[in-house]
């Protein structure tokens, strides 16, 4: 099994994000970068399946130098070898600019199977995926939690609203895994010394033969309004505070 | 001066803060109550390859070189302090006496075992009438035939009650002690005459055990002296280099401690409201947040500076690695203090990790050499400078 994940490198979720004086994108001076934890499911599930099955991970990965890094921890976590597509403004751009450079990444690896995470926690466009499989003309099984492979077939399981769907497709195809899926590994410290010795080529998308193209642009970043201060629940005795509370869950903050 | 930290290490202070985090917090309060470390817990430890940081490659080990080593000690030390204490003899005093002393056989049979987790190493120097003036051991060892014949009682052993091997020091020689009469042994808790005796009550380290180990006529193979018959009588150096290394640990983990209560009291104090305002804004709380952040920054800096010393100019940092331990654990401690103060009556509560910290930093400052020791090995060699 041939097996490709797609790593995208994010603001740590616990960053304090502060936008630029452009106003279209983050100040990126005290950042701490990590990789995008949905992606992690995506590795932590080539793994295992490389461990029953027999094969290869590779992982691939673009942006500026500092993805590397991202690269390494899942190298460092058991991946074989890296990909990086080096392009020191890729941050930011149009998803499907970045799917287009993946895809031209990813086709001479004729992979059987290619995974990303649902979405990158740090711009949410959950679209990279679904591109990259139309660019690669293969079918994709998206926000998946279960996943099966066997005999050329792949098996995936999607949550939905109290449900689930099965899906099925031959191979090869590209997943894009969800939270539940498994329960990624740490890169353990013996890991991360092997990490060292694993191959990892860097590419330009000049080397890829990849143009890039943004058909959308940020407009603006808005900061999340300051959130509204807490409210003391009124009231004298035990029975009058716990009406006053059940009053305010129901109309106001509606969760009852 | 460089104090860029490689990439590689940044990962590894990446993935145990991760395990910290996500492992070890949640069962902090559980392991307090029970007094134990869940054994899944343990074996996490031993995959993320946590036993292993000082050894050496050729054995298995990491060799993550002293600041590497520090920098784990730091993060580990964030959280119930019982978590480093059970790597911590592995790393340290459980497995230096052989790594640094011991014969090529010796070398090749135990360190691998320690690297890996699968088994835990401990440290028997102290004895009841042998504290700080270690050279008074009374635990002897005789030879008979092809076999040493051991016979006393060690106590405050750390890991004592889970270790498989245990580094021994005894009297060969009752006349010269310390001047080539103290012979240091690798003891198996399989042979025979080797006891755990009674497990300590403490004030804190809660999940770590301290316990007596008792020698009643135990029988070892002649080649388990630690340097095989040539370091017959100089087993107290090798006491003393094993103890030298783990003064700088011992600094890092009371600097990690440290930096957790100034984050956990820089929290409360901007929560906690008092006549009318969060007590942060208050300059009596905000000068102890400023002094605990000062200790902090100068801790930090000649540990790492000892350590950086160590690893690339090879120096032997006796007297700084003392510095280090008596600076370091004497301002978590007064830390600890302050956070407990900032925390008010909250602080005193076992519901809050402040308690705990207050009582298990104590420990730093006694075991591994007293305070006072310390300054006697800096000031031993404050006099001999120049000599
Ligand atoms: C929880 C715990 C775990 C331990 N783990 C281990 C272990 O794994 N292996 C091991 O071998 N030991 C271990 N020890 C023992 C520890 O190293 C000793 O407790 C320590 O060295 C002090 O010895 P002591 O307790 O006998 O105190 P003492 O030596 O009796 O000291 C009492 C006081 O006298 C002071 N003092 C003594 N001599 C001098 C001097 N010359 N000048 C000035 N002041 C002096 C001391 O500083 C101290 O303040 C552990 C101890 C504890 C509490
Ligand atoms: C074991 C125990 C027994 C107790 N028994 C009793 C009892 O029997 N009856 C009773 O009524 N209470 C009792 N108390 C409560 C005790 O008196 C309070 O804990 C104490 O007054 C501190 O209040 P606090 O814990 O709310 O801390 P806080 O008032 O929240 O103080 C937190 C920190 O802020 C500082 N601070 C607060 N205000 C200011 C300010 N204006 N300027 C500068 N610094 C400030 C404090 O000094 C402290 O360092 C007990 C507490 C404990 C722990």
């Amino acid at each position: 099994m041939n097996i490709v994940v797609c790593i995208k490198q994010v603001p740590d979720t616990e960053s304090v994000i502060k936008i630029a004086g452009d106003g279209k994108s983050i100040d990126t001076g005290d950042i701490k970068w990590v990789m995008n934890p949905y992606d992690e499911f995506g590795v932590e599930e080539a793994l295992r399946i490389v461990k029953d099955q027999g094969g290869e991970v590779t992982v691939v990965g673009a942006g500026p130098a500092r993805v590397v890094e991202a690269l390494r921890t899942a190298l460092a976590m058991g991946a074989d070898k890296a990909v990086h597509i080096q392009d020191d403004d890729l941050y930011g751009a149009d998803p499907i600019a970045v799917a287009k450079m993946l895809a031209k990444a990813i086709e001479p690896l004729s992979p059987d199977v290619v995974f990303f995470g649902q979405r990158a926690v740090d711009d949410d466009s959950g679209v990279v995926s679904s591109a990259v499989a139309e660019y690669l003309g293969m079918p994709q099984l998206s926000v998946i939690t279960k996943l099966e492979i066997a005999d050329g077939k792949v098996k995936g399981t999607r949550p939905i609203e109290g449900q689930t769907v099965v899906l099925e497709a031959s191979l090869p195809a590209v997943i894009s895994a969800q939270k539940g899926l498994n329960e990624p590994r740490y890169a353990s410290l013996p890991g991360i010394m092997k990490a060292k010795k694993k191959p990892l080529e860097t590419k330009t998308p000049a080397d890829l033969g990849a143009e890039r193209s943004d058909f959308i642009e940020i407009a603006t970043l808005n900061p999340p309004p300051d959130r509204a201060p807490g409210k003391t629940v009124e009231g004298e005795t035990a029975q009058e505070l716990a009406a006053n509370l059940a009053k305010l869950l129901k109309e106001e903050a509606k969760v009852i | 001066m460089d104090f860029e930290i490689s990439e590689n290490l940044r990962m590894m202070v990446d993935t145990v803060r991760r395990f910290v985090k996500q492992d070890l917090e949640p069962i902090s309060q559980q392991v307090e109550d029970e007094d134990r470390i869940p054994e899944d817990v343990v074996q996490t430890m031993r995959e993320l390859g946590l036993f292993g940081l000082a050894t050496s490659e050729k054995y298995g080990g990491l060799e993550v070189g002293t600041l590497g080593e520090c920098l784990v000690y730091e993060e580990l030390s964030k959280v119930n302090a019982c978590f480093r204490t059970r790597i911590g003899t592995n790393n340290g005093i459980g497995s230096q006496g052989v790594a640094i002393d011991g014969t090529e056989e010796q070398r090749e049979k135990y360190l691998p075992l320690m690297a890996s987790g699968e088994w835990i190493g401990c440290f028997a120097l102290t004895e009841p009438e042998a504290g700080s003036d270690a050279s008074n051991v009374q635990t002897t060892a005789e030879l008979d035939g092809d076999t040493w014949v051991l016979n006393g009682r060690k106590h405050f052993i750390t890991n004592g009650d889970i270790a498989d091997c245990a580094t021994v020091f005894a009297l060969t020689d009752r006349e010269k002690k310390a001047r080539g009469g103290i012979t240091a042994f690798v003891v198996e808790k399989t042979d025979p005459g080797y006891f755990v005796g009674t497990i300590e009550r403490k004030m804190g380290m809660r999940g770590s055990h301290t316990c007596e180990l008792i020698f009643d006529d135990c029988r070892i193979p002649k080649d388990r002296v630690i340097g095989g018959d040539a370091m017959i009588g100089h087993g107290f150096k090798t006491a003393m280099k094993t103890l030298d290394k783990g003064r700088l640990t011992m600094g890092a983990s009371a600097l990690g401690s440290a930096q957790k209560l100034l984050e956990l009291s820089i929290d409360y104090a901007k929560q906690r409201v008092q006549f009318g305002k969060p007590i942060a804004e208050k300059q009596a709380i905000q000068f102890m947040l400023a002094d605990m952040a000062t200790q902090i920054y100068a801790a930090r800096h000649m540990l790492y500076h000892a350590a950086w010393l160590r690893d690339t100019k090879g120096t032997s940092v006796i007297k700084e690695a003392s510095m280090v331990k008596l600076f370091c654990t004497n301002m978590a401690n007064k830390i600890a203090d302050m956070a407990v103060q900032i925390h008010g009556g909250m602080g005193y509560m076992k519901d809050f990790p402040v308690e705990r910290f207050y009582r298990d930093l104590r420990l730093t400052r006694i075991y591994e050499g007293t305070d006072e020791i310390q300054r006697v090995v800096i000031a031993r060699n404050l006099l001999a400078e120049g000599k």
